[in-house]
């Protein structure tokens, strides 16, 4: 993948321990901005993306030819304004579009890493995203916010660096994995690890890719980011191009051909690899468990201003495990704010045009900006 | 801005910590941030009133009184604020408890079922009492469990509740509640104020 040599990115030339052990040093971290920071340096917002997200949430993506994943609420006078704010959006370590992953070369074998990368978390893919602050030397970020996984790197972020954001916003996300969610990526995973091609994660090296096996995790996925209400108002049970049944395996029902066209569009920009290992730390994510069972320990130490907010139709992230974070939040006295939005688009809710969410994130934002001083 | 929250206001000390259970469109928690005290946080049921509250640039957190404020740790807020929302929970009695387990102080304003004009629209008209304050008929009031002045004072009595300023409102015009003139400010007055401590 030549294009993503052309990415911007920062090579991190210190030392990283992770979790799993092992430590990292001089690795890549590919980021966007969004916006001028100002003098003060006070206008610092960073985005932490989602799963299959990249760093670039709007404008066009250079890799897709689409709008970006946050483009509704992300732009100039959109909710997170960047005519006032200056936005930094990196890629995650463990992804691939051009930050340290899967698909990055081995120094000692001159290969792609492949399932010899090591095993990252959230944990990890924060403290890697906290050096872009050192680089463009700012003391305080303004805010972090982010949804799905991007929620739980806003939450790690405030829970090790308690002093470097205003305003946190973490978005339809929980605080700890839940079953239910492992059983998902489980299952994901499971698809791509059972297409041949994926020859233990070394596919790259024999120019194969799995790519049935992660057209399955993207689809399964997806369903999981829609609600039944939201499917069913747009699909029902209508044909795809055709007047009746065909009495075959061929997609008769649109949702059918919706989900199909999701997962081969996701093949081509995605790579496996880095969607187990991303799966893998969002399972790994208990933020309650990193603090001996109490949650509210995690912020203890944090002035950080909260905003969470969830979403009717979420059943990937329900309203409950978004509310555990308000109530861990409460019982240690620290600022939060907390509001349900009703809507029928389900998870993703907080990439679609959702009116009540895009003007709670900007009328928070903007209020809260105002009151710094 | 509702007669009311100028008493309120008027009870709370500057730079306090406050609590505004169901603080509704936050225009109590606005002035009282903008001339009292910053450190106000607010507890709202309606979705609507909570985009409200953050238009305004509030803290304010959507849930039910009767459920979410037992998240709130002990004594937590100098102030918890009560307005005119007691009589639609299902169980005002635990709701109480919790204002003033969760606050050093409570300030809660009550709808006063003995103002006169109540009275004798039922004991006249012989139907269920309609007025400014209580603007609902009996199949659609939210308020389940309406009381008096002295009904509230009798239960802070009961209750061993210290009743630390009591104001009877009256149109414009606001009167602290002596305890010979009960029965007198019982009937005149529109709402109570009171301000209690455990």
């Amino acid at each position: 993948m030549n294009y993503i040599d052309k990415f911007n990115r920062i090579i991190i030339d210190k030392t990283l321990k992770l979790d799993c052990g092992k430590e990292i040093s001089n690795f890549p971290v590919a980021f966007e901005t969004y916006g001028k920071l100002n003098h003060e340096k006070d206008n610092a917002i960073m985005v932490f993306h989602a799963l299959t997200g990249d760093q670039f949430p709007c404008g066009i993506n250079p890799v897709t030819k689409k709008e970006g994943w946050w483009s509704y609420a992300l732009g100039p006078d959109k909710s997170i304004d960047t005519k006032k704010f200056f936005v930094i959006s990196a890629n995650v370590i463990g992804g691939c579009m051009g930050s340290f992953g899967p698909t990055s070369l081995d120094p000692e074998t001159k290969k792609p890493y492949g399932a010899n990368f090591p095993v990252i978390t959230i944990n990890d893919m924060v403290n890697a995203q906290y050096f872009l602050l050192d680089h463009f030397k700012i003391d305080k970020l303004f805010a972090v916010i982010g949804g799905s996984m991007g929620g739980m790197q806003v939450l790690q972020f405030v829970s090790n660096f308690p002093e470097k954001a205003h305003v946190a916003v973490p978005i339809a996300c929980t605080a700890n994995h839940s079953a239910q969610n492992i059983a998902l990526n489980e299952l994901g995973r499971q698809a791509i690890m059972a297409d041949s091609n994926w020859s233990n994660g070394n596919y790259l090296s024999n120019d194969r890719s799995p790519s049935k096996g992660l057209a399955v995790a993207r689809m399964a996925a997806h369903i999981t980011y829609l609600s039944k209400k939201g499917l069913q108002e747009k699909f029902g049970r209508k044909l795809q191009k055709r007047d009746d049944l065909k009495f075959g395996f061929d997609a008769d029902f649109q949702i059918e051909s919706y989900l199909r066209y999701q997962g081969s569009v996701f093949v081509d920009r995605f790579d496996a690899n880095s969607y187990l290992y991303i799966t893998r730390a969002m399972d790994y994510f208990d933020l309650t468990k990193q603090f001996s069972g109490n949650l509210s320990s995690a912020f203890e130490k944090t002035t950080t201003k909260f905003f969470i907010i969830s979403f009717t139709s979420d059943w990937l992230y329900p309203t409950a495990e978004n509310r555990e974070i308000v109530i861990a939040l409460n019982a240690i006295n620290a600022d939060v704010g907390f509001i349900e939005i009703t809507s029928d688009k389900g998870h993703d809710s907080f990439l679609l045009d959702v009116p009540d969410f895009l003007n709670s994130v900007k009328n928070f934002l903007n209020n809260s900006y105002k009151n710094l001083s | 801005m509702k007669k009311e929250f100028k008493i309120i206001s008027k009870l709370i000390k500057e730079n306090s910590k406050i609590l505004d259970v169901g603080c509704g469109n936050g225009e109590l928690m606005k002035y009282v941030s903008e001339n009292i005290s910053k450190n106000i946080r607010g507890l709202e049921i309606s979705k609507n009133n909570v985009q409200k509250c953050i238009a305004k640039g509030l803290t304010v957190i959507e849930g039910d009184a009767e459920k979410d404020l037992k998240q709130f740790p002990n004594k937590s807020f100098d102030y918890v604020i009560l307005s005119q929302t007691l009589q639609a929970f299902l169980n005002p009695e635990i709701v109480l408890d919790e204002l003033l387990r969760v606050g050093k102080k409570a300030i809660v304003t009550i709808p006063n079922f003995g103002f006169w004009k109540v009275r004798i629209h039922l004991l006249l008209k012989g139907t269920m009492p309609v007025t400014k304050n209580l603007p609902n008929e009996w199949y659609n009031t939210p308020n389940l469990h309406m009381c008096t002045i002295k009904d509230f004072m009798n239960f802070c009595k009961a209750r061993n509740f210290k009743l630390h300023n009591s104001i009877s409102l009256n149109g414009k015009k606001e009167i602290p509640i002596k305890s010979n003139k009960v029965f007198l400010q019982n009937l005149f007055s529109e709402l109570g104020v009171f301000q209690i401590e455990k």
